[in-house]
């Protein structure tokens, strides 16, 4: 790792401020990313502003037909929320299955969407619930969020600071992950609710999330596995490495979908 | 510099450290506490999981600055009294490794689990060892303590 500066501010306007003030600043959420990144010296922050200390980004509060999250609630505690198992058992699902125990215990909801890595989970779940996000500067809509691979709207000084999903009516995730990393290969997160139908897809596009219109034409006529299951999703702009081809990868989230589908039931 | 002040296995560590320690060095340069190991350092095999305010963390993932204030239990603060704790005895009694470099991180996983989930079978103790690899025993013998200590415990 390189030297950084550390702050661990205990309110948000402190790390504001700091952010303001440094040179080259990194937010350090839960770190599960950020800090094998730093280990691997990929990155070299003049500082971080560590956000964990912050007792006014870590809730989870039902009210309303929504449940917010703040930014930096740890994935276990999401799982284990029943808040959120009672009113979107699909997102606390996904935040139970996002690495390893170890991992959930640190890695929070803000750290994830921020750093939209394009394997990532959380993404697919605020793209397909139509979520939220709520920053030191403005509310942005999910779909507005995710730029691209790594990439957000984020700009230089803004902090997340919560997370506001509305119910689903119907909400799954099905995640097939590579055998020996564990992240999604391809992960597809299907949902019915005001919004309408969404389907959503992580893991597999070389620009992150992405929406899958033609599955999401085809569930709001009829939202059963069926509906999906002949609807073959173009292996253009879609990863390839030594795990699968882009065509693999365009058959598994067809087979994810009819799976998200009919869990969801 | 800054300095970093925590408890671990129930004793006062402070120290003056670089911000960019990690909380693994700090245990085992600072502190001598070599229980704890290093395995892969890309935070995937769980060799180096200690416990954090009661929860289970990959230390190799996390700086010693990030521990700051918090009660932080290693391998070497399990046993009482000379007793081994019945993780521990568990995985002797069944055989549960053979090298022994992940045994560390494995029980402190398995104490972490076996607090979180009263009623452990079989399928949830393999899903809950993901971030914890063996190259040696298969796992059906880990499996196995842990399932074991989660009995007497209970």
């Amino acid at each position: 790792m390189y030297q950084f500066n550390y702050q661990r501010p205990k309110s948000l306007a402190d790390a504001e401020a700091l952010l303001a003030a440094a040179d080259d600043p990194k937010i350090l959420a839960g770190g599960q990313t950020l800090i094998p990144t730093l280990k691997q010296r990929l990155a070299m922050p003049s500082d971080l502003i560590d956000i964990g200390a912050i007792k006014e980004l870590d809730f989870i509060r039902a009210e309303g037909n929504a449940v917010t999250i703040g930014a930096a609630t740890r994935h276990a505690t999401v799982a284990q929320s029943a808040d959120v198992r009672k009113h979107n058992p699909a997102l606390a699902a996904l935040a139970g299955g996002i690495g390893d125990p170890a991992v959930r215990h640190m890695g929070t909801l803000g750290g994830s969407i921020a750093n939209n890595d394009p394997a990532a989970d959380y993404p697919a779940a605020c793209l397909a619930l139509d979520a939220k996000i709520h920053t030191t500067k403005r509310l942005i809509e999910a779909d507005e969020f995710f730029k691209g691979m790594f990439e957000t709207a984020l700009q230089d000084g803004e902090i997340i600071k919560e997370v506001t999903f509305p119910h689903p009516e119907k909400a799954a995730y099905m995640k097939f992950p590579n055998p020996a990393s564990r992240y999604a290969m391809v992960g597809v997160f299907v949902s019915k609710g005001p919004w309408g139908v969404r389907v959503a897809v992580t893991g597999a596009g070389q620009n992150g999330v992405f929406r899958v219109a033609e599955m999401e034409q085809a569930l709001s006529k009829n939202w059963s596995p069926d509906a999906v299951a002949g609807i073959k999703v173009s292996a253009n702009g879609l990863n390839a490495d030594l795990h699968g081809t882009a065509e693999y990868r365009a058959h598994l989230i067809t087979v994810m979908a009819k799976r998200a589908v009919a869990a969801a039931g | 510099m800054p300095v970093v002040s925590m408890t671990v296995n129930g004793k006062p560590a402070s120290a003056d450290v670089e911000a960019r320690t990690l909380l693994v060095q700090f245990i085992r340069e600072r502190l001598g506490l070599t229980g704890t190991h290093v395995g892969c350092d890309t935070s995937q095999c769980g060799a180096c999981v200690v416990h954090v305010d009661g929860r289970a963390v990959k230390s190799c993932a996390m700086l010693a600055v990030q521990a700051e204030g918090a009660e932080v239990l290693t391998i070497e603060g399990l046993a009482r009294d000379g007793e081994l704790h019945p993780v521990q005895a568990a995985f002797r009694e069944h055989h549960g490794l053979q090298c022994g470099f992940c045994t560390p991180g494995m029980i402190m996983t398995a104490v972490d689990m076996i607090r979180r989930i009263p009623d452990l079978d079989e399928e949830t103790v393999r899903d809950e060892l993901e971030g914890n690899i063996c190259r040696c025993t298969g796992y059906h013998n880990i499996v196995k303590a842990i399932l074991a200590a989660s009995q007497e415990m209970r």
